[in-house]
């Protein structure tokens, strides 16, 4: 096993002093209303209620990469064009680039890090590694994410339907051979 | 007692020869692996970069005054704050770290700012006042020597020659051609990223995605002016490669922030940024003459060939080097004249991208040779295999192939395998897809084929070399292994064959892979296809060692046996200036495609149906991760083929977007089908031969050749576009 960067940061931090990966946590928020120019949301992040006093330009990217220290969403472009940052929101997956945070009041956002069961991985995650889904992996967290949803889609059967179904998410080091086959065995195992 | 490496095959698995899941891969799916655009520090500040609007121009002033003033900013810095070197490049030194008078082109970097937030640096950088005498810029690589010079030296970056045989012999049979390819962007996915963090004795540890620390920290030191052993590197995730960060980005950047400040410095390019910010493809025009008997033999080939560079060297004098000598292909050719030219423009610097130079050439010889094949009769196969190059060949350089070169076999290899079915009426199966352009009508289903070499490993007499470190220790009553080196893992999976090597030569399962990091010796670039062949020969040689002392003992109690060693390949020769004769390559890899494509002749639409591909890798250390390797070199292969380009125009960049830079989907990559040969070459770490580069050269002109074929039209250029398939 490769040290984990976050292990590997930890040792680092000996002699670096504090190199870490997870933002700050976020403070609460005050009771009174938001200041000028700033918005209150409260909404779920992978089964955790979360308050957020932000600036309403805020994407949902920034907020879990920034505010919440979740930066498994990944940013490829920050313009709708990679699929990187996809997240599901109430069960859809949408791109948090382009999704402002200011608008997920009383929502339900799930990340990759919330997909897997403790050490158990999703279906999905699974499947990526025993088809080795990825090189570099950056594309990785946007694909599963939409595969996740792609395997729970019914009317997504034939390879083609699931090309289509996946073609927002560019992966440049050309794994969706793998990919496509990955999917294929977690919709196998869904049926 | 010694045990071999066949002996302990056996005894563990996850050794070479199998595919065992990637140490990295648990993390990368669960979103835990950190890339460079993942780290954080407490305490730490943004750091951003003002860049030049302009591809040619005189800086007159440039004033910081006003940034400076804006809450939150710790430091405005120019070219003035450079405290050592300001100049550095791979091979040349002329790239300034912060632009000194001039710019030579647009995205050059003029000043730095350190702030407390990424948008009060974008308001500070605002109010950087500078101001430029705009210059009429140099774009044309084919006068650009004779055009204003950009450099002391003028616009020559370099001139590479080959003079083979008869330079007057005369032929039958006579193609040519001018052929021109686009400016390809390695666009990873994981934008540039690093972590300055300072120390109280003036030195500076960085976190950064790179494909060769010491190469870094050297220029880094250098324009830092701080002895090497002050700045530290460590490898940190990197969302991909490709080249494009061989070149320094923002590592001096980061640096000079840091230790002006006192503070860690976070810097991470968006994307657009991202296009401004590394090197690119070189741009090419290739004319090519081809000269053969009546039966298909070739009897001469010259070729004149210009590769755009850009506002600085870079690696053009081992691209150009590499275009001249792979210039021909994986041909017999007696009789060889060649002048390649690597020039200085304003147009984007470039410099390596994934087949470094032996890309541009290879879309130019294989559409000669089909033009050739048309020209005699013959089929696109037969040309390809009555001039094909096998182990005992000569190169235009004079160089004999002294290993496997299996050019006949390959390209029998993907025309025997079966055509997929015929054209769908399926519109998801169908050029435009679910645009739903058309059912049928129009569409023609052609084939297409080509070969391409590519030279593995670091060439001209360059001493290269990697350094391994591998440490055996007992661990909860067994041993256990740690390897540790320099070497960059990109993505392409160069942890999991350490940890495959290791466990090969000492029978340990249980490997971990330290933290890439300039602790220890230089591991080299991750390019040119050398990783597994050079680190891969470091770990084994350290593990030899280490077997050594441990003498067949499977308990070693408190002993810990630490073994580090270089190593080197067979060395290289340079190249003769004038003839260009020479031993000049360690290495020969080569592919072979076989496209097949569906064109909607009248809309100018294509899809790729079925792109097949054989490769001899010598020996699959890991069989899944070599398939992994050939899909992603064919799927960027087929990019530069139909879509891929940075177009520029007065030398600007005119998308530098994902929206606009076009890069394949899933929709776009056919289905594969891959046969892997495994010939070995004796002179390689278990005969293996480099694999990353070869299928990237020859997916591009088997499609083109594909699309000719259902168009009937020359299709000098690529990417293809639709408005050259139509004519409007
Ligand atoms: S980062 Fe959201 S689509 Fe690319
Ligand atoms: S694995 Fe690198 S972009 Fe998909």
């Amino acid at each position: 096993m490769t040290t984990s960067r976050r292990q590997f940061f930890g040792q680092a931090a000996a002699v670096s002093a504090g190199v870490a990966l997870s933002a700050p946590a976020v403070e609460a928020l005050a009771a009174e209303p938001a200041p000028a120019g700033l918005v209150d949301v409260v909404f779920e992040v992978n089964g955790e209620r979360q308050k957020l006093r932000l600036d309403p330009r805020v994407t949902l990217l920034d907020a879990l990469r920034e505010q919440l220290g979740l930066v498994g969403t990944k940013k490829g472009c920050d313009r709708g064009q990679c699929g990187a940052c996809t997240v599901h929101v109430d069960d859809r997956r949408v791109l948090s680039c382009l999704t402002l945070t200011a608008t997920l009041q009383g929502k339900e956002v799930t990340t990759i890090e919330g997909i897997a069961d403790g050490d158990d991985l999703h279906p999905v995650q699974r499947a990526f590694i025993d088809h080795d889904g990825f090189q570099c992996g950056f594309c990785t967290s946007g694909q599963i994410m939409s595969a996740v949803k792609v395997v729970e889609e019914r009317e997504v059967r034939t390879d083609d339907q699931i090309r289509e179904a996946m073609s927002g998410n560019i992966c440049r080091c050309g794994a969706y051979p793998n990919i496509l086959e990955a999917i294929k065995q977690a919709k196998a195992g869904d049926r | 007692m010694t045990l071999t490496p066949a002996e302990l095959t056996s005894a563990v698995s996850g050794g070479i020869g199998t595919s065992p899941q990637r140490p990295d891969g648990n993390l990368k799916v669960r979103g835990e692996f950190a890339y460079a655009s993942d780290l954080w520090h407490e305490d730490m500040i943004w750091g951003a970069t003002l860049r030049s609007p302009h591809p040619y121009a005189r800086i007159t002033s440039v004033d910081i005054t006003e940034a400076l003033k804006v809450p939150g900013v710790y430091a405005v810095l120019t070219a003035d704050d450079v405290p050592g070197r300001n100049l550095y490049g791979l091979e040349h030194k002329d790239q300034p770290v912060l632009a000194v008078d001039v710019v030579r082109y647009q995205g050059e970097p003029i000043a730095l700012v350190g702030a407390d937030h990424p948008e009060t640096a974008l308001r500070a950088m605002k109010k950087i006042v500078v101001t430029y005498e705009v210059l009429e810029p140099v774009v044309d690589m084919e006068t650009a020597v004779d055009d204003t010079p950009l450099h002391p030296g003028g616009n020559l970056v370099r001139h590479v020659p080959i003079r083979r045989g008869s330079q007057d012999v005369t032929a039958e049979v006579v193609v040519t051609g001018r052929y021109e390819v686009g400016m390809q962007d390695q666009a990873f996915l994981g934008p540039e990223s690093g972590l300055a963090v300072p120390a109280s004795d003036g030195s500076v540890d960085l976190y950064i995605a790179t494909q060769w620390l010491h190469v870094d920290r050297d220029q880094i030191a250098a324009a830092l002016g701080l002895p090497q052993e002050q700045v530290r590197l460590t490898l940190s995730g990197v969302g991909g490669a490709f080249g494009g960060r061989e070149d320094l980005s923002m590592q001096v950047h980061a640096c000079l922030l840091a230790l002006h400040t006192g503070k860690p410095v976070k810097m991470v390019y968006n994307r657009e940024e991202s296009f401004y910010g590394h090197v690119h493809r070189h741009p090419a025009v290739l004319y090519y003459e081809h000269g053969a008997d009546h039966t298909g033999k070739l009897v001469y080939v010259r070729t004149r060939m210009y590769l755009d560079g850009g506002a600085y060297a870079s690696s053009t004098p081992a691209v150009v080097a590499n275009a001249a000598t792979l210039g021909v292909g994986p041909y017999e050719v007696d009789n060889v004249t060649v002048d390649a030219y690597g020039v200085y423009t304003n147009n984007p610097p470039c410099g390596a991208m994934r087949g470094f130079g032996a890309v541009q050439a290879g879309f130019a010889y294989e559409s000669q040779m089909d033009k050739l094949a048309e020209a005699l009769g013959m089929s696109p196969v037969d040309v390809r295999v009555r001039n094909a190059m096998t182990e005992g060949s000569v190169m235009p350089t004079g160089q004999v192939v002294d290993s496997a070169a299996p050019v006949a076999q390959l390209l029998k290899l993907v025309q025997d395998k079966p055509l997929p079915a015929g054209t769908s009426s399926d519109i998801r199966e169908l050029p435009g897809g679910v645009s739903n352009t058309t059912h049928g009508e129009g569409v023609v289903r052609r084939v297409g084929y080509a070969v391409g070499i590519k030279n593995i490993c670091f060439s001209e007499g360059y001493d290269d070399y990697s350094t391994a470190r591998v440490r055996v220790s007992m661990v909860n009553g067994s041993l256990s292994a740690a390897v540790h080196t320099a070497a960059c893992e990109v993505g392409q999976g160069l942890v999991t064959i350490m940890q495959q090597i290791v466990r090969t030569e000492l029978g340990i399962e249980r490997v971990t892979v330290l933290p890439m990091d300039t602790t220890i010796g230089n591991g080299g670039s991750t390019s040119a296809s050398r990783q597994t062949y050079v680190t891969g020969g470091a770990v084994k040689a350290a593990c030899a060692l280490v077997r050594d002392k441990l003498a067949g003992r499977t308990d070693i109690g408190d002993e810990v046996i630490d073994e580090t060693t270089e190593w080197r390949h067979r060395a290289t020769e340079a190249i003769d200036p004038v003839t260009g004769q020479g031993n000049a390559h360690v290495q020969y890899g080569f592919a072979a495609h076989r496209a097949v494509v569906d064109v909607d002749v009248d809309l100018g639409l294509v899809r790729v149906v079925a792109l097949d591909c054989a490769q001899d890798v010598g020996k699959a250390l890991n069989p899944q991760a070599v398939v992994g390797q050939i899909q992603g070199g064919s799927a960027q292969g087929l990019g530069l083929a139909v879509m891929e380009e940075i177009q520029t125009s007065g030398g600007k960049v005119r998308n530098p977007s994902f929206t606009d830079y076009l890069i394949p989907t899933v929709l776009d990559m056919p289905p594969m089908s891959i046969d892997v040969l495994e010939l070995a070459d004796p002179h390689a770490p278990y005969g293996i031969r480099g694999v990353g580069e070869p299928p990237t050269i020859s997916s591009t002109p088997a499609i083109v050749a594909a699309i000719r074929a259902a168009t009937g039209l020359a299709l000098t250029r690529v990417p293809v576009r639709p408005e050259h398939l139509t004519g409007t």
